[in-house]
């Protein structure tokens, strides 16, 4: 019997199997933030444990709330530098460096094909994009990962998302996901991981992946995973260069990681993206989703684009295509925040962030933002926001607001218009 | 191991998510006991006032399927655990939720859809809940003698934890 890229991830890495189906794997990546990781770190502290597993191995990043805007998020990312500092931490970002984590470590190349990876962050799933068991945890893992370099899991399950078909115009990685999670429900892949194939898989590059993978933990999967292949060996160029003599030896290597044919699934889901359509969350839940063309009439008073969804160059690219030479509707408030400092610099360089400015966006620093409603852009009670990110939970962005979760070209799209639009008009 | 069992609160819906449980501006809190005050503050379901009292004297919650999706916040089990919650019944968890309330000795606990729906018949009087881990069986009833009990099971993992006290004490003891 074959086994999946998963299975085989877990199979190079298993430490211990300490009661039948518990699998306790070493680990190859353990990420920080200042938001899961000061809690960790102070119980470190009270058990006279303050010790890191590998500080080579740990990547830490002040991401969420950035600059800090009050005492307590100062203090929160205190506590991560002091400790980043104390355990020699090399791999850690701090304003002026820092930028969204999911965004910021992979651009680094601290992800690669076959490792395993968690971080105190549910959307650690994105690094499954590079054909990485990559998890979301809690403090207390995250915890035992930091000391102990370890992590336990149950058996996985996996299921076989397979994408074909030709992406129709106007139709992003966004809004494949979202139609995904529509089928699968929000905990239609609770305890399985999301092996994505298929020709549109193939065709995707790694930001698109990254959108996939992202949200697979809004369908309630482990991990969403991509097949690693010469787009991810590309990425990776310059941080695997030294390890190959060829990017043909990288490849080869890369396919060891590779589902076997006879891989068992518990489910395979196909889907032809042809009949897709530009798509937008509605209510509270990331698989209530419907066509954008029925939601023209919602009026929205704030766009966001950014996140570790949507934020990455090839995101602000496809709105700026749309927003060039337009102006924000009257009354909507535009905010567009690049991932990381380089898809800053890079968007400053190209022309992208004036196109953004001309239409009357301001453009914030590197943070998560708007997104979970910490730090910046917070809606009032009874506002609707067009956004990039990834839950439309309730009070997700602010007590009272109203989050539509969509594609970059369509948050462009109801940017200039005021109200929920179909992109496609306006390419 | 943490103590089990005492009054419950019924939280009918399913996909309560930890932006629920716990909003995302109090996870500037590094300390647990500051998370008191706002347990299940967003949370919109009739009847149900997250600033009650009778929220103050639960112990146990009794919900529908995929309590705890969404973000991986630790800081939800936290703000039940400072809230004397231990226990969280449900038709199922989201995986990392499940894994939190485990690794920090606390239970979650999963029984089916007929079984969650008898309990809730229960609900409109005040309910207790007793708790054998020992025997892994529940009991509840109600102040008007209407009783339910049912065994429940938890993994050969998910037991070790509750008995050690959580991850931190396992995995230190072991690794």
């Amino acid at each position: 019997m074959g086994k999946t890229i998963v299975e085989k991830i877990f199979a190079a890495h298993r430490r211990d199997e300490p009661f039948p189906g518990t699998q306790v794997l070493n680990l190859d990546v353990v990420m920080c933030h200042e938001i899961t990781t000061p809690v960790a770190i102070a119980d470190l502290e009270w058990r006279d444990k303050d010790r890191v597993f590998d500080s080579t191995k740990i990547k830490a990043v002040i991401d969420h709330v950035t600059p800090s805007k009050d005492t307590k998020t100062a203090v929160q990312a205190k506590i991560l530098r002091d400790w980043a500092r104390r355990h020699q931490i090399r791999d850690f970002f701090d304003i002026g460096e820092n930028g969204v984590c999911h965004a910021i470590f992979p651009e680094k190349g601290f992800i690669r094909p076959g490792y395993t990876v968690i971080m105190g962050d549910s959307h650690t799933c994105t690094h499954g994009a590079f054909g990485a068991f990559a998890a979301g945890v809690g403090t207390t893992d995250l915890e035992v990962g930091i000391l102990k370099g370890v992590c336990a899991f149950r058996e996985p399950k996996t299921i076989r998302v397979n994408l074909n078909g030709t992406m129709p115009f106007g139709v992003y990685a966004k809004d494949v996901i979202l139609s995904v999670i529509r089928e699968l429900t929000v905990n239609g892949a609770t305890d399985c991981v999301l092996e994505f194939r298929g020709e549109v898989v193939d065709n995707f590059d790694m930001d698109e992946r990254m959108t996939l993978c992202n949200m697979a933990i809004e369908a309630g999967a482990t991990c969403g995973i991509c097949l690693p292949d010469e787009k991810t060996a590309d990425y990776l160029r310059d941080f695997i260069k030294d390890d190959y003599d060829s990017k043909a030896q990288a490849l080869t290597n890369f396919k060891k990681w590779w589902s076997d044919d006879d891989a068992v699934y518990v489910k395979t889901l196909n889907f032809d993206v042809s009949k897709f359509v530009p798509v937008a969350t509605v209510e509270y839940k990331p698989d209530q989703v419907k066509p954008l063309s029925e939601l023209t009439k919602v009026r929205v008073d704030q766009v966001y684009i950014g996140s570790c969804t949507n934020g990455r160059l090839s995101d602000l690219h496809a709105a700026a295509r749309i927003l060039k030479g337009k102006k924000l509707a009257t009354g909507v408030r535009g905010i567009v925040s690049p991932a990381t400092p380089k898809i800053f610099d890079e968007a400053m360089r190209d022309g992208t962030m004036a196109v953004f400015r001309q239409a009357g966006f301001r453009v914030t620093n590197p943070t998560c933002g708007a997104c979970l409603g910490m730090s910046n852009g917070v809606l009032a009670p009874g506002e609707v926001c067009a956004s990039t990110t990834n839950r439309n939970f309730t009070g997700r962005m602010g007590a009272g607001g109203m989050v539509h979760l969509m594609s970059p070209a369509a948050a462009a799209a109801a940017a200039i218009c005021g109200h929920l639009a179909d992109p496609r008009e306006f390419m | 191991m943490k103590p089990f069992g005492g009054a419950v609160v019924f939280l009918d819906r399913n996909d309560i998510n930890t932006d629920e449980i716990i909003p995302a501006k109090y996870l500037t809190e590094v300390k647990k006991e500051n998370l008191k005050n706002y347990l299940l503050e967003d949370l919109q379901i009739d009847g149900f006032d997250p600033k009650g009292e009778k929220l103050a004297r639960v112990k146990v919650v009794v919900t529908r399927a995929n309590f705890g999706c969404g973000s991986s916040r630790e800081h939800a089990p936290w703000a039940l655990e400072v809230n004397d919650i231990t226990l969280v019944i449900a038709e199922s968890f989201a995986r990392i939720f499940r894994q939190n309330m485990f690794n920090c000795g606390m239970m979650a606990v999963e029984l089916p859809a007929a079984t969650i729906e008898k309990i809730f018949k229960l609900a409109d009087g005040d309910v207790t809940c007793d708790v054998d881990f020992a025997g892994r069986k529940l009991v509840f009833k109600t102040s008007d003698g209407r009783s339910e009990s049912t065994g429940f099971t938890t993994t050969e993992f998910d037991s070790a934890l509750v008995e050690s006290g959580g991850w931190v004490e396992f995995a230190d003891a072991r690794y």
